[in-house]
This record gives structure tokens, sequence and C-alpha cells, in this order.
């Protein structure tokens, strides 16, 4: 769910609006009797047609929905509200980018352990779930949907470089990041005028991710200078850089849109999600050159996906928590995937028919609900997060790496990097 | 009879002054509170939603306030005194006096230019007229995008005719000046017409008979425009430059959608983050509200004492 806010651009003018126009009050008891359950979504959920069926079979209950149109209002409105102590919803969706801001703040959202329904244990992924649990063992949210991590490429570039360009042909490519970076290195001396992948921060944050340990240790102590697998990291990907492996556009912006127009690079770390994005933006003329395998390097990943919480604030608590757990059970998560395409987090429903049968047409037929799944298996741990983990990612190493690639020594901007990560974790 | 008349007075003199009639008491009242009561919705709404988010923002700036955090802790000047240690505040500082200065300053000379020009005798007046606030009516977020993507370091239209004419492609992202120019070129673009309208209707307030007896002397048009229509331009001159120099320094939107990711960071090195846009990153992004609090009253200050400083500077130079 994490793409369509950050690549809408007008965020600025629509968060300024919602953090005052967003909703009042909590939960009440409407006048026929019946308890309101208020729940906060952004983006597509797909949960529409589910709240009518579960009004049917809990007569007592009326569902209002607060729809935000992007992630970005939406979290700042549930922080905001969070800080004033009233306005949330029984219900409120957070997104895994703000997930660490929103554990730093676990004490005001209820144990759904607790106060929820009986859940099997192993409804979730177990790092879905691990992500959303704190320290002292509490759960805070229901996983909804998920964001794998696959690899897709141009099959016409691989085949121009001389390098395999079938999908399992390819997976010895993507079998570490060593391999990547050399396939990458063969790449680029054979084919000029492309790049190997898109831009230093997508590649970097899905190699990060991958470790038991990223910017924070358990005990939220920021270890960015001394944890040798981050630097391990920025120097496998800013040397990628300076051999002109990247093709030095800020994920999102307009002018990375031009460069999946005009074939600038040849792979993108690619969640389930990203198909979508790649298809609106390379559009129609390169249909059939986009593919998708399911390997990728190292292991597995995973970026986006959402979780439904209970903040503390509800008055109707306990049925807020029935209703979640219903909305995140696998067999509703199937129709929301089918209704809005959003890749489902539960373990039962990675094996539906209806996901292991779907296709993406232009990625060439391939079975893309299948190949997601076995990726989604493929992710071993959830990495701790941080208080301020997102924050760092996305204001300080992303354009830290950015700045390697308008041209600053990698050393620098490591300088840089590590600094604004002190102060962000301040 | 004298003494008696005298004496009565004297009586009628240490008697307390009657009190006027009650109709008159009450227009006096009508005279001395009505003006008042007139002007008080201004100041009851100004206080409600101009000074007391002011005074709360300065309450809020002595504070380690964060978003959704269980408890605020006092902490006196602290966040002030991080702020003047911190560099990146001192960049924003820098970044939003060069953008300000590169916009503000240019759009102010064309706009008096400009005004002179649709002041001759011009076909379709009406037309021109309009034509140059045009920019002015289409939308700010619609019009940064465009130029965002003019201004693209790689595939934009601005690097591509650059080149075509021998200069070489600027990155207008990763190079402080350049960033700042395509960002002032979109202050300009929007707000130059609309400058020009205003003081148009001001050089249409002065008597043509000062002009003619100007002309009746032998005075050129040069020396007309110089020794007349700038002197009495004074007032809307002073008007328009404070008005953009609020404008210039609280600059937010177009540094905002210039970066291509959709941040506040104001490019990967900060290279064109604004005072506005690091208080809102502080806010909103940092969530630390008393940091951003902090930030807010200093810009208030600065943007005080420079459009004080404009102002008169303004009046001693235009005489």
């Amino acid at each position: 769910m994490r793409h369509r806010w950050v690549s809408v651009l007008i965020c600025a003018a629509v968060s300024a609006a919602a953090t005052t126009a967003c909703g009042s009050g909590g939960a009440s008891q409407s006048g026929d009797g019946k308890t309101e359950l208020t729940i906060a979504t952004f983006n597509e959920f797909g949960y529409e047609d589910l709240f009518k069926e579960y009004e049917a079979a809990h007569p007592d209950v009326k569902i209002t929905q607060r729809k935000t149109g992007q992630g970005q209002p939406h979290h700042q409105n549930l922080f905001t509200k969070l800080g004033a102590g009233s306005g949330l919803a029984d219900i409120e969706a957070i997104e895994e980018g703000y997930l660490s801001q929103v554990m730093s703040k676990s004490s005001q959202f209820n144990d759904l352990k607790e106060i929820g329904p009986a859940v099997e244990g192993d409804r979730w992924l177990k790092w879905k779930t691990e992500a959303v649990t704190t320290k002292d063992g509490k759960l805070i949210g229901y996983g909804t949907d998920i964001g794998p991590l696959a690899m897709c490429y141009r099959k016409d570039l691989f085949a121009q470089a001389g390098l395999p360009s079938d999908p399992e042909g390819v997976k010895a490519l993507f079998a570490t990041w060593d391999a990547y970076f050399a396939a990458g290195d063969q790449f680029i001396a054979k084919v000029p005028g492309v790049a190997w992948f898109d831009s230093a921060a997508q590649v970097f944050n899905a190699m990060h991710n991958q470790h038991e340990t990223g910017y924070y240790d358990k005990s939220d102590k920021l270890v960015v200078d001394t944890n040798p697998d981050i630097k391990a990291d920025w120097t496998a990907v800013t040397t990628a850089v300076s051999k002109g492996q990247s093709a030095r556009l800020a994920a999102f912006s307009p002018e990375w849109n031009t460069g999946f127009k005009l074939g600038k690079f040849a792979t993108k770390t690619c969640p389930s999600w990203m198909l979508g994005v790649v298809e609106s933006q390379a559009g129609p003329e390169n249909k059939g050159k986009w593919a998708v395998t399911d390997a990728f390097p190292n292991g597995g990943g995973n970026w986006g996906g959402s979780y439904l919480s209970v903040p503390k604030q509800s008055k109707n608590a306990k049925k807020a928590a029935e209703l979640a757990a219903w909305l995140t059970a696998p067999e509703q998560q199937i129709k929301a995937f089918k209704a809005k395409g959003t890749f489902p987090s539960q373990v039962k429903a990675l094996s539906d028919p209806a996901l292991l049968e779907q296709t993406n047409a232009y990625f060439g037929d391939v079975k893309a609900g299948a190949l997601f799944a076995t990726q989604a298996k493929k992710v071993t741990a959830a990495q701790y997060k941080g208080p301020a983990d997102g924050q760092i990612q996305e204001t300080v190493f992303s354009p830290a790496l950015q700045s390697v690639e308008q041209g600053k020594s990698a050393d620098e901007a490591w300088k840089t990097a590590v600094e604004g990560a002190q102060k962000a974790a301040k | 009879m004298t003494a008696v008349l005298s004496k009565v007075d004297r009586g009628r003199a240490d008697e307390a002054r009657p009190r006027p009639p009650r109709r008159h008491r009450l227009s006096k009242l009508d005279t001395k509170v009505s003006p008042y009561l007139f002007v008080a919705p201004f100041f009851l709404l100004f206080g409600a939603i101009g000074m007391f988010p002011l005074l709360y923002t300065a309450y809020v700036s002595l504070f380690d306030w964060e978003v959704g955090a269980d408890e605020p802790t006092f902490i006196g000047l602290e966040n002030y005194k991080t702020l003047f240690a911190d560099d990146q505040f001192w960049n924003a500082l820098f970044n939003t006096f060069s953008i300000f200065v590169l916009s503000s300053g240019p759009q102010i000379v064309v706009a008096v230019a400009l005004a002179a020009l649709l002041n001759e005798n011009l076909r379709a007046r009406t037309g021109w007229r309009m034509g140059v606030l045009l920019p002015y009516v289409a939308s700010l977020v619609a019009l940064t995008i465009i130029f965002g993507n003019l201004f693209g370091p790689q595939y934009g239209l601005v690097n591509d005719v650059l080149s075509a004419v021998g200069i070489g492609p600027i990155d207008w992202q990763a190079d402080t000046f350049g960033s700042h120019i395509a960002i002032a070129s979109m202050v300009n673009w929007r707000w130059t017409g609309y400058n020009a309208l205003i003081v148009l209707a001001a050089m249409q307030a002065i008597p043509r008979d000062i002009y003619e007896a100007a002309v009746v002397d032998g005075a050129s048009a040069l020396r007309r425009f110089f020794s007349i229509t700038l002197p009495l331009l004074k007032p809307t001159l002073i008007f328009v430059i404070v008005t953009s120099t609020i404008g210039g320094l609280q600059i937010f939107t177009e540094p905002k959608l210039f970066e291509p990711s959709g941040g506040s960071g104001g490019g990967a090195e900060h290279q064109y983050q604004t005072v506005v846009l690091y208080l809102y990153q502080s806010a909103f992004q940092g969530l630390d509200l008393g940091y951003a609090s902090a930030i807010a009253w200093v810009l208030f200050l600065i943007i005080i004492s420079v459009a004080g400083l404009n102002f008169f500077l303004t009046r001693r130079a235009v005489r």
C-alpha cells in the first residue's frame, strides 16, 4: 500500500487539510441501539463489501468507514489524534512504513491478545506478526496485506547484454547481492546508456531490511555506525553507483516514470504491488519487455503492507477487535484480494486457488499470485525496528544515497548519514 | 439683589451637577463604545485564529513536545539553543533568503516595467492586462509539477534547450544555486503579473496634468518615469515589497513539490530546504512539535524585522 503515498506529489496540500478535516469523536451508540464502529483506512483495502457482509451477520453493529486517499495524511491524522487523546476511529489502519513510530507509542494501543477474540496462532506469516508484537509480547495489530519482494527485469535488454533472460535462467544472477552487482558490471559494459537498477536507495533499503539487526538493536540503541552489515551494504551499493550501475532516478519522481518509459534501467526490486506501477509507467509500448522471477538476492524481503489496530481511545474496543479479527481472517482477505488486489498476509490465503491462479498479462501471463506467495514464504524474520527507523530510512539514508548519485563522495555521504541518523534518533 | 442671586448661584454650584437625561447618556455611550463594537469582530476573530495560535506556539516551543507522546516536558529555551546551533536551520535560512532575493528582486523590477507597458495605449488593453494575471489563476500545485518536469535534471526540457545552445546541462536538483533559480522562476512566473496589476492600478491614479506639465517642460519619457511615476508609486511599492517579503520568506509549496520523491528534505543534501519546509519536516516527519514551534517563532521575528527593514529602505530610497 506504500507506492501511492510516495508517488502522488500533491500530498502537501492534502495533508495540511487532513490534519483538521478528518472526522470527530470515537465510537458511539446510535439512535437505533446499534453499536457504531468506525474504521479508518487509506488507499484501497477492498473492505467495502465485507462491511455489508459483517453488518448482515451482526444486526447490532453499524460500520462507518473513514477513507483517506493517501497514507501520509492518514498517518499524520493518526499521530496528531493520538497526541490529542481523542478523535481516532475504533479501528485504525497502520502501514508498515509507519510501524516503528506506532510501536514506540504502543502503550496507546490495545493488546489484541487481551481484548480480541481467540485467533489461531498461525493465521499470519510469522514475520508479519513479529513486527507488530512489542518486546513484552503485546500484539498491537492484525496483519492485512504484505508486499513480498521479487525481481523485475527487462528481458530484451538482458538478451542484448548476452545475459540469460528466461525466468529460470536469470535466477543465478539474482542468487546473492554479489552475483547481482557482478551481473550489473557485465550488463553496463554491454549496453551503453542503460543502467542496471533505478535508484541506489531502492536497492539499499531491500538489502538493509534482510539483516536481523538494522539501524537499532533490540534495546533501542542506535547502531548505525557500529553495525558492520549496514556499512557493507553501503559500500556495495555506492561502489555500484560509482561504476555507473544506477540510473540515478529518485523513486516515484517524474523522471523515474520517464526512466521506465525510455527503458533506462534493466532491473527493479519488485514488491507485489510494483507490477501495477511498472505497467502504468512503462506503458503499453513496452508490453512484453518486462518480466518477473521468483528470486531475490540473499533470500526474500518485504516492502509495504498494513495492519489493523484498536487504539485505547476506542469506547467499543472489544467489538472493534472482533471486527478487525474477522476482516483479517484468510477467507475475508482473499475477498479483499479479489476486490482490490491487496496481497494477503495470511498463511492459508497464500494457498488459496484464487491467489495461485492469478496471472499478470503485462508480465507475459506470469502466475504472479503463486510467484509472490513463494517469495512471501522466503522471508525468514522481521528486522527489529527502533522508534525512528522509518524516519531514518526516508529522511536520512535515502537522501544520502541520492547525494552519492549526485556526485558526493561515498565517505562524506556516510558521515552525513550517520550524523543525520543520530539527530533523527534523538 | 445681586447678593441674593449670588447666594442662590453658590448654592447651585455646591450641589452635585444634575445627571443628564437618560437619552443623552445613551447617545454618549453610543459615541464612545459603538466604534469599538464595530471593530470588535475583527479583533475577536484575529484573537481566536491569529493571536491565540501565535501565543500558543510560543508556549509549545518551551516544551519537548512530541506528537502522540504521553507528557510534554518543560525545557525552557532549550529548543532555541538547539536551533541556533543547528546547521540545518542556518542552511534553510540561507536557502530561504537566496530564493527570496532571486524571486522578489527581479519580480518587482519586471512588474513595474510591465505595468508601465500596460499603461501605454495598447490595442486590446484589457486582454493584455488580464493576460498577465493568468499564471496567478493557474493552480499552484499543477504549476509546480510542470516546472518540476521542465527542470528535471536528466530528461527536463530546460536542460535540453541549454544543451542545444551549448551550455552544459545543470543538475537542478543537486546544484544549490541551480535549484534556487528553478524555484525562484516558479515564484516569478506566478506573482509577477499579479504585482504588475497592482502597480498598474496605482499608475493610473497618478493625475495626468503632472505628466502634461512635465511634457511642456520638455521632460523625456524616461525622465517622466523616474521623476514622476516612481516617486508617486511609493505607497504601492511599499505594499508590494512588504507582501512579497512575507510571502517569499514563507515559501513552502514550491520547494516541497520540487523534491522528486515527495519528501520534505528539500533535496538530497537540503540544497533547497527552506525554513518553512524544515519546520514542516520537524513537525510532521520528526513529530517534534516543540522544535517546530521554536522554528516558527524565530521565522516570525525574522519576517517582521525584514519586512520592517524593507519598509524603511523603500520609504527612503523612493522619494
